[in-house]
């Protein structure tokens, strides 16, 4: 075909490279028209487009902020495992110095962070003072307590499994007769938090088919709406890519309006809890704050929100460009 | 230019639209379609401009075996082509600018020099001054001048006009088949379906009248002489 309406800067003479120059000039050219254009036409019906932002917004909001509420569950138990203490009842034969000399040996052991003594006489006193049981306990000879030493293991090991044999490893010591460690209410926090995890799982999945089907239908919507331009562009010469490239960054509008939505719901809803949760960490004399979203946190947010939409209205511009021709 | 042999056209639902057609257009001259509607007309346009694919025999555009033209090469062959409908198809919720600036859009043009030229075809057609209103507050005889406007900005070798004076009044129409003559003597292979016989005629150029599906006259200018252009050019 004789080109007739070629620029001057075309001409087959020039280089390859010049020419691929050229191409990627006038691609990043319309990418930027697709771009501003779609800002544009959020922008122009701002109504129907903030409400169908704020319901993907929600969207995204409930399974990050649940998420959130783990995270900070997690961070509390984390703290209790920490507490955790070992019971050790030592035989009745080891007497208190050696108890204390026992005591200040486990304290160098780096599994351990502390090791406590209590002994038999401070226990039968105790003992005798809380249970009203001191008359029975004054007709005993002797003092039917053994030393006890408390060990609280250390913070940097205490997953499930290094707890349990730091105890097997304590109970086999000759000086002890028994180790007791409460483990099982530990674990069941732990077997819930990843039922609450998994169900979060679930629900983020359906909630991001929930976006994936309302970022679809609104540029469905759209496709139909634009029905006549989409035509008039294909017959002067519009290459699918060049029409589907608005609705693609509509797509992605949507989806990143969404997430900056959801980010502002998280963050207000955290800064109204913050108050009453510090009140509530007083009580229990911890300094616990809640963990809010994070630098890394909010733009992973946003950055899934630019995803969904973007393949939200990839699916739908697929499925429905195609079957527009010029009549 | 434009070379039909044997061209038959069946419509999926059976309906046989053109029917051996014969036809050659040289580069440069200006030709009408006529007959009633249901003709063939449209469907002729239509196959030049690759919206539908002939059921059997050859069309040449520009050289071009229009066989050979694969569906994602069809965008790059219609940027060779201007558009010009009777009822317009403007884009409402563009401005006359942004509306003629469309196939330069999509032909990737940068903004300076889309400017220019929508200027330039605006200015042909006596609409520079509405540059930035939209269609809707435009008469009908300047929505269609828009058309034209936008059917040439991008300097087309051909342009297809179905019906375009449809809606005007005589005058009107009259002004607009002018403006096409102009394009006309500037280079462009013009084809115009019309059934506004009457005009056609004063205008004298050649004329083809199809009647179901065939080529019933063709009239004005001799074939033989478009020919022999055509092998010059």
């Amino acid at each position: 075909m004789k080109p007739v309406n070629k620029k001057k800067n075309t001409r087959p003479d020039k280089s390859f490279k010049s020419e691929l120059k050229r191409r990627f000039d006038m691609l990043l050219l319309q990418h930027m028209q697709a771009f501003i254009f779609s800002l544009g036409q959020y922008l122009k019906y701002p109504l129907s487009n903030v409400l169908t932002t704020a319901v993907i917004g929600i969207s995204l909001a409930l399974p990050a902020s649940f998420y959130l509420l783990l995270d900070n569950v997690r961070f509390v138990s984390s703290s209790w495992d920490g507490s955790l203490q070992v019971t050790l009842f030592l035989k009745t034969d080891i007497d208190n110095e050696q108890a204390l000399s026992f005591a200040s040996k486990l304290k160098e052991n780096n599994k351990i962070n502390e090791a406590i003594l209590i002994k038999r006489e401070d226990a039968l006193a105790e003992y005798q003072k809380l249970s009203g049981f001191a008359d029975a306990l004054n007709a005993l000879d002797e003092n039917p307590l053994p030393n006890v030493i408390l060990v609280k293991p250390a913070v940097n090991g205490t997953s499930e499994t290094d707890t349990e044999s730091l105890v097997n490893e304590l109970e086999a010591l000759p000086e002890v007769d028994s180790a007791q460690y409460d483990s099982k209410w530990i674990q069941r926090l732990i077997y819930l938090l990843d039922i609450v995890n998994r169900l979060i799982i679930i629900l983020s999945t359906l909630l991001a088919i929930g976006v994936l089907l309302i970022v679809g239908n609104t540029i469905r919507l759209s496709i139909y709406n634009r029905r006549a331009e989409i035509e008039i562009t294909k017959l002067f010469g519009g290459t699918d890519s060049f029409i589907q490239r608005p609705f693609l960054y509509s797509g992605l509008w949507y989806g990143a309006f969404g997430g900056i939505i959801a980010w502002v719901l998280i963050t207000v809803s955290m800064q109204m809890l913050r108050g009453p949760v510090k009140q509530l960490a007083n009580l229990y004399a911890s300094d616990f704050q809640l963990i809010g979203l994070g630098f890394i946190n909010s733009v992973l947010l946003i950055a899934i929100g630019i995803a969904l939409g973007l393949v939200g209205s990839w699916i739908s511009v697929k499925r429905h460009l195609k079957a527009i021709d010029p009549v | 230019m434009i070379r039909f042999t044997n061209v038959n056209m069946t419509y999926p639902d059976g309906n046989e639209a053109l029917r051996n057609i014969n036809l050659h257009v040289a580069q440069g001259a200006m030709v009408y379609i006529t007959g009633r509607s249901g003709a063939g007309k449209s469907t002729l346009l239509r196959l030049i401009a690759l919206i539908d694919r002939h059921s059997r025999g050859q069309i040449i555009i520009n050289g071009q075996n229009l066989d050979r033209v694969r569906n994602r090469r069809i965008p790059l062959f219609r940027r060779h082509i201007g558009f010009m409908f009777q009822d317009h198809r403007l884009l409402h919720d563009r401005t006359v600018f942004d509306n003629v600036a469309l196939p330069l859009v999509i032909a990737g043009y940068r903004h300076q020099e889309i400017r220019k030229r929508v200027q330039a075809a605006l200015d042909k057609v006596s609409l520079l001054p509405k540059i930035n209103s939209y269609p809707m507050s435009l008469s009908g005889g300047e929505q269609q001048r828009v058309g034209v406007a936008r059917a040439v900005v991008h300097r087309p070798a051909i342009l297809l006009a179905d019906e375009p004076t449809g809606n005007l009044d005589p005058a009107l129409s009259w002004d607009t088949m002018k403006l096409f003559e102009q394009f006309n003597q500037v280079g462009v292979t013009v084809l115009i379906a019309s059934h506004d016989l009457d005009m056609i005629k004063r205008l004298q150029k050649r004329i083809i009248t199809l009647k179901q599906g065939r080529i019933l006259t063709h009239a004005g200018t001799p074939i033989e002489e478009n020919v022999k252009t055509d092998e010059a050019s």
